[in-house]
């Protein structure tokens, strides 16, 4: 308890740098994730300057081989240089997860706000979001893709249909329990109109958790891109992503099996940097939380 | 209890209405004209407008949704349109290694899951609560089909304990059938097992701060008595409903494990009816999978009772 008082003192009178590194000490889990995600951006906006060839130059001569000095991480079975596609293939990885985050984030809460107050559109609305939620999430990602041909684009909006429905159903339990409160019946008694009870009182309250959430959605949605290339359902082949790679390696994996392991790494590794910023921020945005999960 | 089990079976008709009504979408939704495809390369307009006025595709929507629900109620779930082979027909060759594949990880998760939950709560801040919740955090990471090929690498081909790929049925004996089960059910249990262990640390961390806990304490009980006898069963009901949802999780990743270990399910039924784009396939296997979660969260809804007396129906 002391070394708290002794923190907290010594952040109340340094400057706010010191009280930033005092903070991170404290989650550590939000340095690390945020560090190798920072990183990965990076790989992914640098791509051309980080040694790499074109991703997608073929060349027969040079088939299938194993990693080296030439080849940091080998050749696949049409000659092309596999960095260079893993390097690319972080691109694909990071702007699914952005993407998927950001749009089923607004979505969701758009959807959840309504829902949450409108007593007759909770009804509909939920019924909808319940059947939604009943079909597993990868095999309705696939049913949407197999309608269209398979882009980027496509594969977005796919997985964002997916989590949409999880957002709604947190944003909607938070603006029931919101509206009970006092301060929420004060404004509705006083006659504050609706949309500006919504956007003053609600929204700022749904920010913490949904931001959570949404790290998290962030991370599905990478791993439901990759399964989606992996079966042949996802990114379209001329798009190195890392799904894609590991696809191609499907019958390899016995012969090549760094076509499987670098990707596969890279994949797991912004995946997992990902899902500890997510367990950083809620344990640092709601400490009653921490201790538990 | 009756009474609410038959509430609980109605209140999943409107939830399975809307997955009927999404899964027929999309064969309505699908691009191509099946009139077109049956009727071949010579045939004229009106072979075709003949062709789809006998299948019922000019009808309007919900006439034809109507349709479809009465062919389904019958168990028809259309024609595959790559093999010309019933779906029901095509779906029923295929359940049983899925179904193997899937037990075998429900049960394997769970004996893993469930003791390292309780583990890490009864030791919680100590070494294995903090090896528990990272492996925990690596399993929701590590995508399924990354740690196949990890452990297909390991236990396969470097140690040849085990085969590589390939599914034999439990009547060509369990000493096999186990063999070719091991590896894909520990790649599909991961995320599963991770789940599982948290949720159970968690809840058990709830009850463990209860007063009638503290009592069994101060009086002598011994700690396994109290952990399991007193806080295990109050704590279940969080594990169970978790254990309910998680199973969407194993039917996604069923899909992707079939396909690495070559397993002839469901699951490479769907693949391979994507990269043919034989819409009924993957309609007949979502509306299937959709049913299977839906009865399934139903059960766990109905074994509160079990776990906790005070809920009465």
């Amino acid at each position: 308890m002391s070394a708290v008082i002794a923190d907290s003192a010594a952040a109340s009178e340094a400057p706010v740098k010191r009280g930033f590194r005092v903070w991170l000490r404290r989650h550590p889990t939000i340095f690390f994730g945020g560090v190798v995600l920072i990183l990965m951006a990076a790989v992914a906006v640098f791509a051309p300057w980080l040694g790499t060839t074109d991703p997608l130059a073929l060349s027969p001569i040079r088939r299938l081989r194993q990693p080296g000095q030439e080849w940091w991480f080998g050749t696949d079975m049409l000659g092309r240089d596999v960095y260079s596609r893993v390097i690319y293939g972080t691109r694909v990885s990071l702007s699914v997860g952005l993407a998927v985050a950001v749009l089923s984030s607004v979505v969701g809460l758009a959807i959840g706000l309504v829902t949450g107050f409108v007593r007759w559109a909770d009804a509909i609305v939920m019924r909808i979001m319940d059947g939604l939620m009943s079909i597993p999430s990868v095999l309705l990602a696939i049913a949407l893709i197999a309608l269209t041909e398979a882009s980027l684009k496509n594969v977005i909006i796919a997985i964002t249909i997916t989590e949409v429905p999880r957002v709604v159903r947190l944003i909607r339990g938070l603006v029931l329990t919101l509206r009970e409160q006092p301060y929420v019946e004060a404004a509705v008694a006083s006659g504050t109109r609706l949309h500006r009870i919504l956007w003053k009182h609600i929204l700022p309250n749904t920010m913490a958790p949904l931001l959570v959430q949404a790290t998290y959605i962030c991370a599905s949605a990478m791993i439901t891109e990759a399964i989606l290339s992996f079966i042949g359902a996802g990114t379209p082949p001329n798009i190195p992503s890392w799904g894609n790679i590991m696809a191609e390696a499907r019958s390899l994996f016995q012969l090549a099996g760094y076509l499987i392991f670098f990707p596969g790494l890279f994949l797991s590794v912004t995946v997992l940097a990902v899902n500890l910023l997510g367990d950083g921020m809620r344990d640092a945005l709601d400490p009653r939380l921490a201790r538990r999960m | 209890m009756l009474y609410y089990v038959i509430k609980r079976l109605l209140a999943t008709i409107p939830v399975m209405g809307v997955v009927a009504l999404f899964v027929f979408s999309l064969l309505y939704l699908s691009p191509g004209d099946p009139a077109a495809v049956i009727a071949g390369d010579i045939a004229t307009e009106e072979d075709i407008a003949r062709i789809r006025s006998s299948l019922g595709l000019d009808q309007p929507y919900l006439v034809r949704f109507g349709h479809w629900l009465g062919a389904l109620a019958r168990g028809d779930l259309g024609t595959s349109i790559f093999t010309n082979l019933p779906v029901s027909h095509l779906i029923a060759q295929r359940v049983e290694p899925t179904l193997a594949l899937t037990l075998c990880t429900l049960v394997v998760s769970v004996v893993i899951a469930l003791p390292l939950g309780i583990i890490a709560a009864a030791r919680a801040g100590g070494w294995i609560d903090r090896i528990v919740m990272g492996i925990s955090v690596l399993g929701f990471s590590i995508p399924v089909f990354v740690l196949a090929y990890v452990l297909i690498g390991i236990f396969s081909i470097q140690l040849e304990w085990l085969p590589v790929q390939g599914y034999r049925s439990i009547s060509e004996g369990f000493i096999p059938f186990i063999r070719h089960m091991i590896l894909p059910s520990i790649a599909l249990g991961v995320i599963y097992m991770a789940l599982i262990a948290r949720i159970t640390r968690a809840s058990m961390l709830d009850v463990l701060a209860q007063d009638y806990v503290r009592t069994a304490q101060a009086k002598g009980l011994a700690p396994h008595t109290v952990l399991i006898g007193h806080a295990l069963k109050n704590a279940a009901i969080p594990v169970v409903t978790i254990i309910g949802i998680g199973v969407a999780l194993l039917i996604g990743g069923v899909v992707v494990t079939e396909t690495v270990f070559a397993i002839p399910g469901l699951g490479r039924l769907t693949v391979d009816a994507i990269l043919r784009r034989d819409y009924p396939i993957i309609q007949g296997v979502t509306l299937l999978f959709s049913a299977v979660y839906v009865i399934v969260n139903l059960l766990v809804d109905l074994s509160y009772t079990l776990f906790d007396p005070r809920i009465r129906y």
